[in-house]
């Protein structure tokens, strides 16, 4: 296990390296001058100069690149001129955030998609199955931004019953209770599309081991249902459900970035959206890198979890 | 086509789907010539006018432009941008697909790692550092989008294209001379071009979706032109006090989205050859039963089939897979039933415990005795405690009968568990016990293998473990040695005759092979088209078969418990049991039939144990 776990990490480094240049490519884009283009154009000619002299670039495009990762693996990110502190600490500051809300948005997903897609396949064309069908189409029609400004408005406005935004109260708050109270409708607002997706693909993922030989075997050997259902197809249907948890979980980050402006949450999103409207690039460039590079690690774990379910896949 | 249009249109949601859409987009393109006002006048004196207000349709927005007009709009201007970025990533990821998947090695290599990296990447960062290069601004954030959605189609595309250029065809062009401009522009191209355009139905409202998505931002469309993204973005700073202005293009976007979703689902059921074929079987734990008919009286056999009937129904047609079949056997009896595939033997062998797969199979008629017990439409429960408990099955092929994620020890021990109340050790040892009993070596570290880490005859002894775990009375033996070759086949036989004389086990053994019949069983019943043909003592049948048909398949057994074989020496193929012939099922393939055989139903007839169901038969019975 220990070395499979090794071997999938060593196999990310290139991955990640690529990351890197691809970020730093699309970085260099920039039409123009860059440190013109972070300073704005009321910048002095010293001012530039100076940034261009930190940011390296004066120098070729491939020798700013090792200047760049080799900062980066020192746990040097940069300044942000526009919070004037280090970009690493403001992301992690920021991760934070984002990680308590896409986490549980995760978990409600996965966990509510896979019995939704369960129960639906077990009943197939029963009333539930196509309850849970219509529900599962209008979750992955809305956009999240939108489901969440009507869950403010019903919810918070209306009903009262929680906070309109932000991560914690801004008097007397600050305890889990709180975090929880706040953490609902963004949470849920979030998972509404990767809910829909993880259902219709565990659905279907259900329907396809239910007709196997080898359910078949387990009803015949006498296996209660609730066990053949809850045991043996969903453990065979989790091997085609696992993967696409690790690319739901890329959707979930990516909508994290409309919920975290529509409820104010102070995640990494925000910051990121905040630092392309101020032309924070460092910033941005931090940002980016951090998240994907997290993303990777992610889905290593979801290989891991694959082959601890699957002993075909040779560790 | 015009099926693939028939079956969408079937689809009540996917109409509904193309229905809204039309409207809207007809909508949007009418859109210079409706009489609206200019969406982006304002009249600060008219703010926040609510809908249906004389003259505001829709209301106004916070500088009072009229929100209808500034719905389609946007709503054009959303549409416009996600189609042409859909177009533009549709183009150029097909473009880099086809040359990775035609010139294959290096190129392909190089092409398809970039490809896996940028898909590494949460697509809202792509996007996002896109836009930050770039700047904000509607063809940015189309850019940004476009270019995120490239890979999808480059992967896509290559694996279609990868496919068809090792195709004849290719290489006859190829070998033609053809450059390879000309080979992928005339030959590749219109092969993947209907991929594309699936693929671009599917992500098409994904991308109208993700372009207002950046526009809400504030990084898309900039003021005071407005897509439905950033109308969205601008209402929400009044969205309390003013919460129209935000309803309405949120809802045209999740109109939007919706009705290409439905579509694309329409779409791609059509496109389902399972769907198409209605032969998707669902998952009841249970044979769906629609008796109609007497009930047969009981007998005192041990387990009877009784004029059983099993059909598949499937859309508007019913095949009758099982036509009223009667068998019977006794402790220790082994009973033999043979019969090509489709003859209805393993239909009603998996009846017995109402394991057909339901639906589409549905049990209409007869009844199923376990002693004298009618099992036809029992609850659940009753028939749950007595599978595998008194009547347990083996099946062909235990690559895929045994659960591939679980060890052969837990799939053991949970037969045991499954009807007993038993410590989880117990059960262990149980299982190692049973492995032992089938004559598994070193059962003691087999029982912790799994089902890929053990050879063909293994793991049907494994199967064979797993019937025998709860000592049944009746075990149910579906073609257990078709997959193994002919020394292991024999001594799974060998292996079953010792079990029925130790255990005064009886035996249904399902099988085309008259040999495996001629070797195991004690009587035989033949069938063919979902009836029996011919039953008897096995000897008596071998010596002297009665039914043409017997006489045939007895005839392709070279040499007695040879192993497998196809009964390919009979001419003509096995009917198709949705139409069967009037009279009798064989006459097209009988060189003895006559008129009288197409006339009617024909009885099997004889004295017991003997009978046979034929006008002309070879013997006397
Ligand atoms: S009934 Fe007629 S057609 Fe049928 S098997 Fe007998 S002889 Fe042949």
């Amino acid at each position: 296990m220990g070395s499979y776990i090794f071997k999938r990490l060593i196999s990310a480094v290139p991955v990640l390296l690529g990351i890197t240049i691809i970020v730093f490519l699309i970085m260099s884009l920039i039409p123009g001058d860059p440190a013109t283009a972070i300073l704005g154009s009321y910048a002095t000619p010293e001012n530039v100069e100076k940034l261009n002299r930190d940011l390296g670039l004066d120098k070729p495009l491939v020798q700013r690149y090792f200047i760049w990762l080799g900062n980066m693996l020192t746990g040097d990110f940069g300044r942000s001129f526009s919070l004037n502190r280090p970009v690493l600490d403001e992301i992690l500051e920021r991760f934070n955030a984002t990680l308590i809300l896409a986490g549980t948005s995760f978990v409600i997903c996965s966990l509510l998609g896979i019995l939704a897609g369960v129960v639906s396949a077990a009943r197939q064309y029963g009333f539930a199955d196509k309850a849970i069908t219509f529900v599962v189409l209008i979750g992955i029609s809305v956009p999240s931004f939108f489901l969440g400004m009507m869950m403010i408005l019903l919810f918070a406005v209306n009903l009262g019953w929680l906070p309109v935004s932000g991560m914690y109260a801004i008097y007397g708050g600050g305890d889990l209770p709180d975090l929880a109270r706040h953490l609902i409708m963004p949470a849920t607002a979030l998972a509404a599309v990767a809910t829909g997706v993880i259902a219709r693909l565990s659905r279907s993922a259900m329907l396809e081991v239910l007709r196997q030989d080898y359910i078949r075997t387990a009803r015949a050997k006498g296996v209660p249902e609730r066990r053949v259902i809850m045991g043996h197809a969903l453990r065979a249907a989790m091997v085609s459900i696992i993967p696409v948890l690790g690319i739901q979980a890329g959707f979930v980050l990516s909508g994290a970035v409309y919920i975290e402006i529509v409820f104010q949450w102070p995640g990494v999103g925000r910051m990121l959206v905040d630092a392309i409207l101020t032309r924070d690039l460092l910033l941005v460039q931090g940002g980016v890198v951090f998240v994907a590079a997290c993303y990777v690690l992610f889905n290593i774990a979801v290989d891991v979890a694959q082959s601890l379910l699957d002993p075909r896949i040779k560790t | 086509m015009s099926t693939f249009l028939k079956l969408l249109f079937r689809n009540r949601l996917a109409a509904m789907g193309a229905v809204i859409l039309a409207v809207i987009v007809l909508a949007v393109l009418a859109v210079p010539l409706l009489p609206l006002q200019d969406p982006d006048v304002t009249a600060t004196a008219d703010r926040f006018k609510r809908p249906f207000t004389d003259g505001h349709l829709l209301g106004t927005d916070h500088l009072g432009r009229d929100l209808l007009s500034r719905l389609l709009h946007g709503t054009r201007l959303s549409l416009a941008i996600g189609v042409a970025a859909a177009l533009i990533a549709a183009t150029i990821g097909s473009a880099i697909g086809i040359i990775a998947g035609y010139f294959g090695g290096r190129t392909d290599n190089i092409i398809m790692r970039t490809v896996d990296m940028l898909m590494a990447f949460p697509y809202i960062l792509l996007a996002l550092a896109i836009v930050a290069a770039l700047g904000p601004g509607l063809m940015n954030a189309l850019i940004a989008v476009a270019a995120v959605n490239i890979p999808f189609f480059a992967r896509n595309i290559r694996g279609i294209t990868v496919g068809l250029a090792g195709r004849e065809f290719i290489d006859a062009a190829r070998l033609a001379g053809m450059g390879h401009a000309r080979i992928i522009l005339t030959e590749l191209l219109p092969n993947v071009l209907p991929v594309i355009v699936i693929a671009m139905s599917t992500t098409v409202g994904w991308m109208i979706l993700e372009t207002a998505g950046l526009s809400f931002l504030g990084l898309g469309s900039q003021p005071p032109q407005a897509d439905l993204g950033s109308m969205l973005g601008e209402a929400r700073s009044a969205m309390i006090s003013h919460p129209h202005t935000s309803i309405v293009p949120g809802l045209m976007i999740f109109l939007i989205v919706m009705s290409i979703n439905l579509l694309g689902d329409g779409v791609r059921d059509a496109l389902d050859p399972r769907l198409r074929s209605g032969a998707l079987s669902r998952p009841l734990p249970t044979t769906l039963v629609e008796r109609s008919g007497d009930i047969p009286e009981p007998t005192d056999d041990l387990l009877a089939i009784q004029d059983l009937h099993t059909q598949f129904h499937v859309g508007a047609r019913n095949y009758r897979a099982v036509g009223g079949v009667s068998l019977a056997v006794r402790p220790g009896e082994c009973l033999g039933v043979i019969g090509e595939s489709g003859s209805g033997k393993s239909v009603t062998a998996l009846s017995v415990m109402g394991l057909v797969a339901s639906p589409p199979g549905v049990i209409t008629g007869g009844a199923v005795r376990y002693q004298g017990e009618d099992l036809i439409g029992a609850p659940y429960e009753t028939l749950r405690k007595k599978r595998g408990d008194h009547v347990a099955y083996i099946f062909q092929d235990p690559l895929s009968t045994l659960h591939p994620l679980y060890s052969v020890g837990d799939q053991l021990a949970e037969a045991i568990l499954s009807h007993h109340k038993i410590g989880k050790a117990e059960a262990r040892r149980r299982a190692i016990e049973l492995l032992r009993d089938v004559r598994i070596p070193n059962a003691e570290s087999r029982v912790d293998n799994y089902p890929h880490e053990m050879s063909g005859g293994m793991r049907q002894r494994v199967g064979i473990a797993m019937a025998l775990a709860n000592e049944p009375d009746v075990i149910i033996a579906d073609e257990p040695t078709t997959a193994l070759d002919v020394t292991v086949q024999a001594q799974i036989l060998a292996l079953l005759d010792d079990l029925r004389r130790d255990r005064g086990l009886a035996i249904v053994f399902i099988t085309h092979d008259f040999g495996v019949v001629a070797q195991l069983c004690d009587r035989v019943a033949v069938m063919y088209a979902g009836r029996i043909v011919e039953e008897g003592p096995t000897t008596a049948v071998l010596d002297a078969p009665a039914h043409p048909y017997t006489k045939r398949l007895i005839a392709c057994v070279p040499e007695l418990g040879g192993g497998r074989r196809e009964l390919a020496a009979i001419p003509g193929l096995p009917p198709v049991v949705s139409d069967l012939p009037a009279g009798c099922a064989f006459a097209p393939r009988c060189d003895k039939a006559q008129e009288s055989c197409r006339a009617g139903e024909i009885d099997l007839k004889g004295s017991a144990p003997r009978a046979v169901r034929c006008l002309y038969p070879e013997e006397a019975v």
